[in-house]
């Protein structure tokens, strides 16, 4: 679901509550990879906090860091990124980043799978890595009291993973069980029917878990191979939040980092944009039918990005108050959810607009979602929607993405990824501020008057009920 | 629950310390400092969740919560609170489980009061009108088919819950049977709002960068202007002793990998002898609590059987629990061969125990959870929110690490021993559709 909704039920949390790692969106929808990356709206104040001062840290062999040091609670977050995620995948090898990121707590230097996950319990650290679209996330938690040992695992793991044959074939095992569950899903059979009808043959077409074929054939030594590729220096972002200094992180991060290789070797991938202007329908008989529309999107480093988010968020991005909510499910009671994204992956952007509704009523409620899209693109916002949507960006940034020492670190390498700078966080209320009414109307016109790409998953529109 | 309306304010500045009183009309407040963001979560806690509704009202509790913001109130139009939250940037929301309903605001400190006026405010003066009810049936008629309906784990796991209690309301599900959520109506709505919504019935948690001396004043201000209710005693149906073996099974076209999960009634935190929901905490850990775990470590690691493989204990309710292991398999392994392993799992350690060694460990990743959620004020103002509408106390949060650390091995074959029964177990297989 593209918001957090009103009214979720709990899965009543286990005591105590296991902290529960990063607030970061799971958006159900195949663009939004890089999603957290292209929401940064702001709160001016929290520039003054001493919470927020933020260091660059460049270490003794050059690795650059941004540091928020604090040290209330015994703990300490980083998060890095390599570039090349898995649009780096080899043809005929898809899945092989996917699966790389399932190995690194599977082994690493003289540490076999076993000995590595013991001692990395020992250490009262949690490790994680992932593969997105355009890079290789990965982030550590830890007990600052331990964070010596911690960060020693991180080291293995970054430079030495060892990629044996046993883990290599459970995590793999583990995967394409995934991989055979979606087979005869409808939800997931249309995004993949989806991803082809938009992007084509681009790398954004494929599953970033691989398929069953091409999963088969990747070997201990394509892991290895890809490993040196993607993690060098040149591709490297890194924050850390948390309990420790400027000078015991710069050690670290050459412990960490300062013995890879300087350059990646990426093979060049092009900019894509989403084919729109057709329909993808997946028929099944289900109970409600899911509706997915793509608009061209706005690039972060457009100059029309701040007018764009705004617009976004008066259109449906804002829950509760955005005017597909108000008409989708306030006024009709059509949908639990509805709402719409800008998603600004590298190489392509979109805005998405995406919903669902009893099976009877979707091509009612499909109507009523062109509707308001194309109000939006004649009319644009009124004045008073856009000053309400000027503070809701401005005061929702340390809301959602500043809550949490893991969820400042993954903001800060966003920042860093989309090259917005270290004074960023300070400038940002004024770019949104700045915004016309004119400018807003502009990019309503621009994105909104294209033919969209339209998904259905469910029964046939119009042909029940 | 012994709790002085005159309780000692805490000084400012004591990063963490949790302070906590009642007001007047006997709302509790707890207030959980943190200064490192210009950040406060408000939580509203109401001792009321869907297994207090009345019979053949499921759904109700759930549906009163999403009139909570649908409607509006003698002070404020429809949507306003809404559009108040937005315009400060704030996040809000709410959510309904077994026990509790819980509304929450998180937002710059500047913006409390504002919250809590509204927040109160809705706490007494909502006018429901039939409109509201029938739109807003519609949405959670939607949101049943988006989280069960269209989602063939959801059904499964709906339907073994139903089977694994017999008496206790944790049978019937929180979203509620669509056949009753379709016939509530406004009396439903307006004599369970005017029951439960009051504040004795309710828990003010609020944890970020604020001060307990400013809670409490602002706390008097705004709830402590409300007038309290009749006290309410939860009367829950007891659950007979399990003495059977069940099994449901669902079989879907959309399903191409098996699973199983199979549940136990264990007590829960409130309901537990000392020390025994704690030792059945550490025994999740242990059985199924991750990859260090006893079932992936057998299952995946050295059978690589399993594709997937834990066990789950649910300690946070008023009433007796459950507590679930669960596998799929991987490759050409069979479902039945992979649930005798599970099986036998479970009976190495009714048998043998644990060893002291994985004890230890268990409980320093138990600890390490609170330690770590320390870094999110929204997740200490949860496990304080959730523990006081179950029963709990501000004193069972702290000395939790405590209890954890004192359970013997012994401890953890006993409850294994007591109430991981086979026979005495509800399992349900979800399958693929195969042609007969």
């Amino acid at each position: 679901m593209t918001n957090q909704h009103r009214a979720a039920l709990a899965q009543a949390l286990p005591f105590p509550l296991s902290a529960a790692e990063g607030s970061v969106a799971r958006l159900a929808t195949p663009l939004a990879i890089l999603f957290i990356a292209i929401f940064f709206l702001i709160l001016p104040a929290l520039t003054a906090h001493a919470a927020m001062n933020i260091q660059e840290v460049k270490s003794e062999k050059g690795i650059n860091a941004w540091l928020v040091e604090d040290h209330t609670v015994p703990i300490v977050a980083i998060r890095f990124v390599f570039e090349g995620g898995t649009t780096q995948d080899p043809v005929g090898k898809e899945g092989l980043i996917h699966l790389m990121t399932g190995l690194f707590d599977e082994g690493a230097g003289d540490l076999d799978s076993e000995t590595f996950q013991v001692k990395l319990d020992d250490a009262g650290a949690e490790m994680s890595f992932e593969a997105q679209r355009d890079g290789i996330h990965g982030s550590m938690r830890m007990l600052s009291l331990r964070k010596d040992a911690a960060f020693d695992l991180l080291r293995l793991a970054v430079n030495r993973p060892r990629f044996d044959q046993a883990p290599v074939d459970r995590i793999r095992a583990q995967v394409l069980s995934g991989i055979i569950a979606d087979e005869p899903d409808p939800d997931a059979i249309a995004q993949r029917k989806w991803l082809r009808a938009i992007y084509g043959t681009h790398p954004y077409s494929r599953p970033d878990e691989g398929i069953k074929v091409s999963m088969a054939g990747i070997t201990p030594a394509d892991l290895g191979a890809f490993h040196k590729a993607i993690f060098a220096r040149d591709g490297l972002h890194v924050a850390v939040v948390g309990d420790i200094d400027a000078k015991r992180l710069s050690e670290k991060l050459d412990q960490l980092f300062g013995d890879l290789p300087q350059k990646q070797t990426l093979a060049p991938i092009a900019d894509v944009a989403a084919k729109l202007g057709q329909q993808v329908e997946v028929n099944y008989d289900l109970p409600q039918t899911s509706l997915q529309l793509a608009f061209p999107g706005v690039g972060h480093s457009a100059p029309d990005f701040y007018a764009a988010l705004l617009m976004n968020d008066i259109l449906g991005g804002s829950p509760y108050t955005s005017r597909l909510w108000e008409e989708v499910r306030e006024k009709r009671g059509l949908a639990y959810g509805v709402g719409s994204n800008l998603v600004d992956d590298e190489h392509s952007n979109a805005l998405l607009v995406t919903t669902a509704t009893r099976s009877d009523r979707a091509a009612e409620t499909l109507s009523i979602v062109h509707q308001v899209v194309k109000d939006m693109a004649q009319q644009g916002p009124t004045a008073a929607e856009l000053e309400a949507s000027k503070k809701h960006l401005i005061g929702a940034y340390a809301i959602n993405y500043l809550d949490s020492s893991s969820s400042i670190a993954a903001t800060l390498v966003g920042l860093q990824l989309d090259n917005l700078g270290i004074d960023h966080i300070q400038r940002r209320a004024a770019l949104i501020d700045q915004v016309t009414l004119d400018q807003v109307k502009a990019a309503a016109k621009k994105l909104l008057s294209a033919e969209p790409a339209i998904m259905v998953v469910g029964p046939p529109l119009g042909g029940k009920g | 629950m012994v709790l002085a309306t005159t309780a000692p304010v805490l000084a400012a500045n004591d990063h963490g310390k949790v302070t906590d009183f009642l007001l007047d009309n006997g709302m509790e407040v707890v207030v959980i400092p943190d200064h490192r963001a210009p950040i406060v979560t408000h939580m509203v806690w109401y001792n009321v969740g869907s297994a207090d509704e009345p019979p053949g009202k499921s759904g109700i509790a759930h549906f009163v919560e999403h009139l909570m913001f649908k409607a509006a109130t003698t002070n404020h139009a429809a949507g306003e609170f809404d559009r108040a939250v937005s315009a400060v940037g704030g996040a809000h929301n709410a959510f309904t489980d077994y026990d509790y309903t819980a509304f929450y605001e998180t937002v710059a400190p500047s913006a409390l009061e504002q919250m809590m006026s509204f927040e109160a405010d809705r706490m007494f003066n909502l006018i429901l009108n039939d409109d509201d009810i029938k739109t807003e049936r519609d949405v959670i008629l939607e949101e049943r088919r988006s989280r069960i309906d269209n989602n063939p784990q959801a059904v499964l796991e709906e339907e073994v819950d139903a089977t694994l209690w017999q008496s206790q309301p944790y049978r019937i599900p929180v979203i509620g049977w669509m056949q009753e959520l379709e016939k509530l109506n406004w009396n439903d709505a307006v004599s369970f709002y005017d029951l439960y919504y009051r504040p004795n019935n309710a828990v003010l948690v609020v944890a970020g960068d604020v001060e307990p001396e400013t809670v409490k004043a602002l706390a008097e201000k705004t709830y402590g202007k409300v007038a309290a209710g009749p006290g309410l005693a939860r009367i829950r149906p007891v659950e007979p002793e399990q003495n059977t073996k069940r099994t449901v099974t669902l079989t879907d076209a959309r399903v191409s990998v098996p699973s199983f999960s199979t549940q136990w009634v264990v007590p829960s935190y409130h309901t537990a002898e000392p020390g025994e929901a704690e030792a059945l905490d550490l025994l999740a850990d242990i059985l199924g609590g991750g990859n260090r775990s006893r079932l992936y470590q057998q299952l995946l690691v050295k059978q690589g059987i399993a594709a997937e493989a834990g066990a789950n204990f649910q300690g946070t309710m008023l009433d007796a629990t459950n507590f679930a292991i669960y596998a799929s398999p991987r490759g050409d392994a069979k479902l039945a061969d992979l649930e005798a392993a599970a099986n036998a799992e479970v009976a190495r350690i009714v048998k043998d125990g644990v060893t002291d060694d994985e004890l230890d460990k268990a409980k320093n990743r138990r600890v390490r959870s609170v330690i770590l959620a320390r870094d999110k004020p929204a997740c200490l103002a949860h496990m304080y929110g959730s523990t006081l509408a179950t029963g709990g106390s501000v004193k069972d949060v702290e000395e939790w690490p405590d209890r954890i650390r004192k359970v013997t091995a012994d401890q953890v074959k006993a409850v294994a021993a007591r109430y991981l029964v086979p026979d005495h177990s509800t399992t349900g297989y979800l399958l693929p559709k195969t042609e007969n």
